[in-house]
């Protein structure tokens, strides 16, 4: 399982070296692996067939706590069977479809790690494991989208689909610890077995606003859904598999996976019902009105998850044996449909639907799966997408509530989604012929295997959908419900209501389709005019605001004066520091000086005029000399004190600084006042201030102790365990050896900054 | 920059080779008395840094042989190096591990891997001075 896991990143790490061996043919060798993995989790059908499921648990970090857990059930069996069968395809695919692509090697790389990473998100028992998985699949979608990275419009829309799924993801690991602190486990297993009701705890609010922010976001529901269609920048058989059939329904995995924990609360039913609800029509509506083959399977896209989310919220078990159906329908047809769009595309050098015609006589064989899956698309039979659809209109006219809306809802989202699939099956193909960019020919084999594979399984589990409901379907439904479910999948139903609806859906979508060359530029125009306020609008006037914003604090805070800096650090530390020991502890000025020596009052008479002296000279070396003498009062006051080693580093680290100073100084200008005497006041009351908030800090830290003091442990321990006398030395190098190797480290930055900061000065004084 | 007074030159000559042993003397008991490799790594560095304010920064450099940058690296080197026998024993890093090495004469040298880390440590902030002051003295000419 773990190798199963991370055998796609390992395979990344050599795909470099076997693209330089077996050149064009990489995609075919580098499909072996994804095949192998989906031979690897069939077998692990008859495990989970019956409802059943296997937790493997590795220790990965055991001192946090983190394991590397997998869990295989119903549903993240058929994720990882969706992931690795439509990976294998789109192997080959992208193989031939980026064939002598300069840069194949490294777009493999990524989209193995993708993989790798989906799969881990999907199999994942730990939350953290899970979030980890989350994030890289974010991360590799980001380097995929920005994959022609010398595009200004690529790099842009790839950040734009980061920044989106990140910042969902930062409420999503909120989420995960909310419900981790809530059940008391980071395990998936142990939460969805615990029987304690979590809908009453104080968190769960919080917990579910979180966990599907980060849902939303990442699966595309109105109002985050405008990055996905601006994904579509990325090469197409990315979009084919990450934001159609993987990535996107990370946040549909994760609902589904959770439903049994957090759901079957009035909260969790309106919310997913609501977003889930809107984002179908919405994304019918603009796949029905864009032009760009991509953009319209991109838009249908978003208007599958949103059916999707809707029927995880209405909860019921046909609702949930629908969207289990949905689901792998959807990823079946949209995984086609997409290579086929990358063929037309290929063949014909342009993605625009007005410009392609006629095509089916030229590609006779690309036209008849883009048929299949697009007949899947529309819910005809007998393919699989007709007996999802079906059961979707079924659950809803019997939703326990919003029932009539939700119907009107879904059957108006389907007419438009039958006019989609004539859009990308019927006009490129069948309509008059129109001159294209490129001379079209029949696409390579390695091009037509996906949609091949993929239009004809659809084909088969529309005819015989008890293999797969009997398989792993229906042990899939076990796990979202939480409960058993019974279903029965079957292409007839006899005349009902949803086969009347889809009747009403078929005949509407075809009129629409005719309508569609005198609609779309109207439709189009419309949505130019709202997308002025819509939510992408938002999004980048938010992300102009946080520019501005920068740009403000970093003129106010950063503006390049020195003596500015080291004002704003010290009144905040110290301003902090001070409120809180006043709000929090009492002051006592209680000092006990009886004790002390005449020779400690000259040295602190002496530190005392030091620092006067050298803040109101006007020589610049003699206030860099009496700040030596400063420093070495202090440090024969270390060494009065018995601490002989603070006491010689002191002396070696003052006469250092001293030197320094001294070096510095010679590339000073002649000293003038530049301050008006208004700020040397505030220098002053700043520097007091801080001065007596120490001062204080220090009595209270005498008079405070929380904890047993850890002085007597070294003392003790330090010959014994450390074999060294010299408790300071052994702290450094022994018993806080790390935070010392941290130290150096920081030490050596500091040197390569201060030369590189020397280097580069030094090259401009040379410039003519 | 550099100083042409007779007494710095000639008082530099038998410092800097004085102290240069003082440093590693300091290094090397430093576990057990005061000192170790912070202090050591000081010490070292002022005496480079009394060699060049007499000889100037070009002949410092010379006498280095080896450009302070290098040590840095070595030092961060050596401190990680230091943590391997922890990590090969399969025991949390920087554990230390002891070595009794036999010298003649019957007398035992305990070598280990903190030493190891505090010789790192030591040409660390050998090398973060001798850059931050040669490169201030580069700086100037």
């Amino acid at each position: 399982m773990l190798l199963a896991v991370l055998s796609g990143f390992l395979l990344a790490v050599l795909t470099p070296a076997i693209h330089r061996v077996v050149g064009h043919t990489v995609g075919w060798v580098l499909a072996i692996l994804p095949a192998s993995l989906a031979v690897y989790f069939a077998s692990l059908i008859p495990l989970i067939s019956d409802g059943g499921a296997v937790v493997k648990e590795f220790a990965w970090l055991p001192g946090l706590g983190v394991t590397l857990g997998f869990l295989v059930d119903g549903l993240s069996l058929v994720f990882a069977l969706l992931i690795s069968v439509i990976g294998t395809f789109i192997l080959i695919f992208a193989g031939a479809y980026l064939r002598g692509h300069p840069y194949l090697g490294r777009f493999f790389v990524i989209m193995l790690s993708f993989m790798a990473s989906m799969l881990g998100l999907v199999l994942s028992d730990n939350l953290l494991t899970l979030f980890m998985f989350w994030e890289l699949t974010s991360i590799t979608s980001y380097l995929l989208i920005g994959f022609d990275h010398e595009d200004s419009n690529a790099r842009k829309c790839a950040l734009q689909g980061l920044f989106v799924t990140t910042a969902g993801s930062l409420a999503l690991m909120a989420g995960l610890i909310l419900l981790a602190v809530m059940t008391g486990t980071y395990s998936l297993s142990g939460i969805l077995a615990s029987s304690d009701p979590l809908h009453e705890h104080a968190f769960y609010l919080g917990a579910v606003i979180c966990v599907l922010a980060g849902a939303f976001t990442k699966s595309a529901q109105v109002p985050f859904h405008f990055w996905l269609p601006n994904a579509m920048a990325a090469p197409t058989p990315v979009s084919a598999y990450l934001h159609s059939a993987t990535m996107v329904k990370a946040g549909i995995y994760l609902m589904a996976r959770l439903n049994p924990a957090l759901g079957e609360s009035m909260l969790w039913s309106t919310l997913l019902v609501l977003f889930g609800s809107v984002t179908m029509v919405v994304g019918a509506w603009f796949a029905f009105s864009s032009s760009g083959i991509k953009k319209v399977l991109a838009y249908s896209t978003v208007m599958t998850l949103g059916t999707l989310t809707m029927l995880i919220g209405v909860g019921t078990e046909l609702a949930l044996t629908a969207f289990v159906c949905v689901l792998v329908a959807h990823s079946l047809y949209k995984g086609a449909l997409f290579m086929i769009a990358g063929i037309l595309d290929h063949e014909t050098g342009t993605k625009d639907l007005r410009r392609m015609g006629g095509l089916g006589k030229t590609m006779p064989l690309t036209a008849l799966f883009a048929c299949l899956a697009a007949l899947s698309l529309a819910g005809m039979p007998p393919l699989f997408g007709f007996i999802a659809k079906e059961l979707m209109l079924e659950a809803l006219l019997k939703a326990s509530f919003w029932s009539l809306g939700l119907t009107v809802a879904a059957v108006v989202a389907s007419m438009l989604v039958v006019g989609v699939a004539g859009l990308v099956a019927v006009r490129p193909f069948f309509s008059a012929f129109l001159e294209t960019p490129k001379k079209p020919h029949e696409a390579p084999p390695g091009m037509l295997a996906g949609p091949a594979f993929l239009s004809v399984v659809a084909l088969v589990f529309g005819l015989a959908p008890y293999l797969p409901e009997t398989a792993v379907l229906q042990a899939a439904m076990t796990s979202v419900a939480g409960t058993p479910v019974d279903s029965y999948l079957a292409l007839w139903h006899g005349v009902n209501a949803p086969l009347v609806l889809s009747g009403l859906t078929l005949v509407t979508g075809i009129t629409l389709y005719r309508l569609w060359p005198t609609l779309q530029p109207n439709l189009s125009a419309v949505n130019t005019a709202a997308a002025r306020i819509g939510p992408e609008a938002i999004y980048f006037r938010f992300m102009e605001g946080i520019t501005h914003i920068a740009g403000w604090q970093t003129r106010v805070l950063q503006n390049g004066v020195l003596g500015h800096y080291l004002l704003v650090l010290v009144a905040v530390t110290f301003g902090l520091a001070g409120f809180t020991l006043v709000a929090r502890h009492e002051v006592h000025l209680a000092l006990d000086l009886s004790g002390s020596r005449f020779y400690e009052w000259g040295i602190a008479a002496l530190l005392v005029a030091a620092a006067v002296f050298s803040s109101i000279t006007r020589s610049r070396l003699g206030s860099v000399a009496s700040l030596g003498v400063l420093g070495f009062s202090v440090a024969l006051i270390f060494i009065l004190f018995s601490a002989p080693d603070l006491g010689i580093t002191q002396l070696l680290v003052e006469t250092l600084t001293v030197v320094l100073l001294v070096l510095v100084l010679f590339k000073l200008p002649e000293f003038v006042k530049l301050s008006s005497p208004l700020e040397r006041f505030r220098d002053l009351a700043v520097a007091i201030v801080a001065g007596t908030v120490m001062t204080l800090l220090i009595l209270a830290g005498l008079e405070v102790q929380y904890f047993e003091s850890i002085s007597a442990y070294y003392s003790e321990n330090s010959a014994p365990l450390a074999q060294g006398r010299n408790i300071v030395n052994v702290i450094l190098v022994d018993f806080r050896a790390l935070d010392t190797l941290g130290e150096i480290f920081v030490l050596a930055l500091a040197a390569i900054g201060i030369h590189s900061m020397l280097k580069l000065k030094a090259e401009d004084q040379y410039k003519p | 920059m550099k100083s042409n007074t007779l007494i710095l030159h000639t008082a530099a000559l038998f410092i800097v080779p004085l102290q240069l042993m003082f440093s590693v003397f300091l290094l090397l008991r430093g576990h057990d008395e005061p000192g170790g490799g912070f202090i050591g790594g000081l010490v070292a560095a002022s005496a480079f840094v009394i060699h060049a304010f007499s000889f100037g920064s070009e002949a410092t450099l010379k006498v280095m042989r080896i450009w302070p940058g290098d040590f840095l690296a070595a030092g961060l080197l050596l401190a990680l190096a230091s943590t391997l026998p922890a990590i090969v024993a399969g025991q949390p890093i920087l554990t230390a591990h002891w070595w009794q090495i036999p010298l003649p004469g019957g007398d035992y040298f305990k070598m280990s891997s903190v030493l190891i880390f505090d010789v790192g440590v030591y040409l660390t902030v050998l090398g973060t001075i001798s850059i931050f002051v040669i490169g201030l003295m580069e700086a100037e000419d």
